[in-house]
């Protein structure tokens, strides 16, 4: 079984302003594995994330140096193009943000603008299949998208993600602001999807990590201190820090 | 101690009831404006049918034979408006989303004053500039052009209103939370799509409460329509040419002889009472569109 590395993070240096948030990171991840991104509050998993689909080009204030590779190419070249990136490289948010329109036209959004020319209503459906959410939404697809719970509207959000049939969908704590039967459906569906994408997931939730992830990243002020297979890593760490960190005795 | 908290008591109570005043007074005062203005209006009806005064196309109040048909300044007064929205919509809008969406901090900050600044002009000085800088313009490309018209006093009030739809916009769309513009360029959305795509239907709302409270402020506007739209009732839509508005009308009366009790007066008043419905039912009409907006999503 040989490992792809579909994005390689390459010396990543991010600062905002004067403050230096990423030193140096060098990180692969790996095509159709899940690989969570973990670490303490404000260590730069946020930051990475956005990184890897450019959109820490919206952060105020935010320097970037280095180079992230997309299949080889550098996306942080000037000819490349940020949206036709994040066209590629999906993006899942901490907080759901569904448009304040239909369920319909949420998951529709991405292909519309990128000028789909298929068929609109089997896309919508089979992205809303593969999000877990096609059966309680199907009878009211022309119905507010806020008028769903916290975790069918994440959902929703993944859905719209995957209506582009991204290579690639980063999470950025796709669960935080749910509740635990929420969160057990959504991490499920992050192992189904596993077959078809490329999962990155950042969590601050040691357990989550062990229990979704092929590989781990652990991230501490803006350093990468390990990196490996999960369960190698949480069965014997290489590192002390990343030990006291996953048996709890950090900070 | 008692004393001390029945005077406590009874200071409240003073208190509440002097504010209790002042709120009344406001709506004392509408209410006496709407039984004064309906009254005098019904004692113009005793003179002038109402359906001449609604079907007729002529009006001429102040020579005879007198004709008090409205539609003249109705028409004028929409020629005005109309024009003013057409100019102010587009660039309120524009205005709002460059803001909003696209000025960086420095020049945000150097915008809004002056907009604020525009908003605070006297309209006698727009009325002044419409007549002395922009009409002899018109006048220069079309030399048919009346001195006093409709086009110079809607170019100038659509620009005395850009700064009000602009401002109202932006609120209404800088309200638009961040995370549904992130949502949108994480879709692979360009700053475009993101505007016309997100943000502006996202706001639509105070966007079109924008344009509504801009009508609305146009029909009532008296000072430019006064001074270069002209004072000749004319049911025209050749905006070079000289009009009346309601207003204006209100203006010439109220500045002439007209003696007090005289139909020529009383006319003033049904003039004011249509002013008044109309703005009240734009001001209806527009929170029903909010509303309905409001359900599509
Ligand atoms: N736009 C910004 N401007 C300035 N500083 C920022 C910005 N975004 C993040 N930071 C700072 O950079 C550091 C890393 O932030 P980041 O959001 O990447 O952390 P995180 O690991 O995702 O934290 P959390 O678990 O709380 O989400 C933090 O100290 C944060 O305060
Ligand atoms: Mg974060």
């Amino acid at each position: 079984m040989t490992l792809e590395s579909i994005i390689s993070v390459r010396n990543l240096h991010v600062s905002y302003r004067d403050r230096k948030v990423l030193k140096g990171i060098n990180l692969d991840i790996y095509k159709n594995r899940i690989t969570a991104i973990m670490g303490p509050s404000g260590c730069g998993k946020s930051t990475l994330l956005r990184c890897m689909n450019r959109m820490i080009d919206l952060s105020e204030g935010a320097r970037v140096g280095g180079k992230v590779l997309y299949r080889g190419e550098n996306i942080y070249s000037p000819k490349i193009d940020p949206a036709q990136i994040r066209f590629r490289i999906g993006m899942v948010f901490q907080k759901p943000n569904p448009f304040p329109k239909s369920i319909f036209e949420n998951v529709a959004f991405g292909p519309r603008i990128n000028g789909y020319k298929g068929d609109l209503s089997a896309l919508v459906e089979q992205s809303l299949q593969r999000a877990g959410l096609w059966d309680e939404v199907k009878d009211r697809l022309h119905e507010n998208a806020y008028m769903l719970s916290g975790g069918q509207q994440q959902r929703l959000c993944i859905a719209r993600a995957l209506a582009l049939e991204p290579e690639v969908l980063l999470l950025d704590e796709p669960c935080s602001a749910l509740d635990p039967i929420s969160t057990m459906h959504v991490e499920e569906l992050i192992r189904q999807l596993k077959e078809r994408l490329t999962i990155v997931i950042v969590t601050h939730n040691i357990q989550q990590a062990a229990r979704v992830a092929d590989y781990t990243a652990f991230l501490l002020q803006g350093e990468l201190v390990e990196f490996g297979e999960t369960s190698r890593m949480f069965t014997v760490p290489k590192d002390k820090r990343t030990e006291d960190f996953i048996t709890g005795r950090f900070g | 101690m008692v004393d001390s908290a029945g005077k406590g008591f009874r200071r409240e109570k003073g208190v509440e009831i002097l504010l209790a005043l002042a709120a009344s007074v406001s709506v004392l005062v509408t209410i006496g404006i709407v039984v004064s203005l309906f009254s005098e209006t019904a004692g113009f009806f005793k003179e002038v049918s109402v359906k001449e005064f609604f079907t007729g196309t002529k009006w001429t109040p102040l020579f005879s034979p007198a004709h008090y048909g409205i539609a003249p300044l109705v028409a004028g007064t929409m020629l005005v408006t109309v024009i003013a929205m057409i100019v102010a919509a587009p660039l309120g809008l524009a205005s709002a989303i460059y803001l909003s969406e696209y000025a960086p901090d420095g020049v945000r900050r150097l915008i809004k004053p002056v907009l604020e600044i525009l908003a605070g002009i006297p309209t006698i000085v727009y009325g002044y500039f419409a007549l002395t800088f922009v009409t002899p313009i018109i006048r220069a490309v079309f030399p048919q052009t009346n001195v006093f018209n409709a086009l110079s006093a809607g170019i100038v009030m659509g620009i005395m209103l850009i700064p009000m739809i602009s401002s109202l916009s932006e609120d209404a769309m800088t309200a638009v939370p961040n995370s549904l513009r992130e949502a949108a360029y994480a879709l692979g959305a360009t700053k475009l799509e993101v505007s016309y795509k997100v943000v502006i239907p996202a706001a639509v709302s105070g966007i079109v409460a924008s344009f509504i409270l801009a009508f609305s402020r146009a029909i009532g506007e008296t000072m430019i329509v006064t001074l270069a739209a002209g004072s000749t009732p004319k049911l025209t839509f050749n905006p070079l040419d000289s009009i009346q508005t309601m207003t204006a009308f209100i203006v010439q009366v109220m500045l002439g002889d007209a003696p007090f009790g005289s139909i020529e007066y009383k006319s003033v008043y049904a003039v004011a009472s249509v002013l008044f419905v109309v703005t009240l039912s734009l001001n209806l009409i527009g929170t029903w569109i909010v509303r309905r907006y409001k359900e599509v999503y």
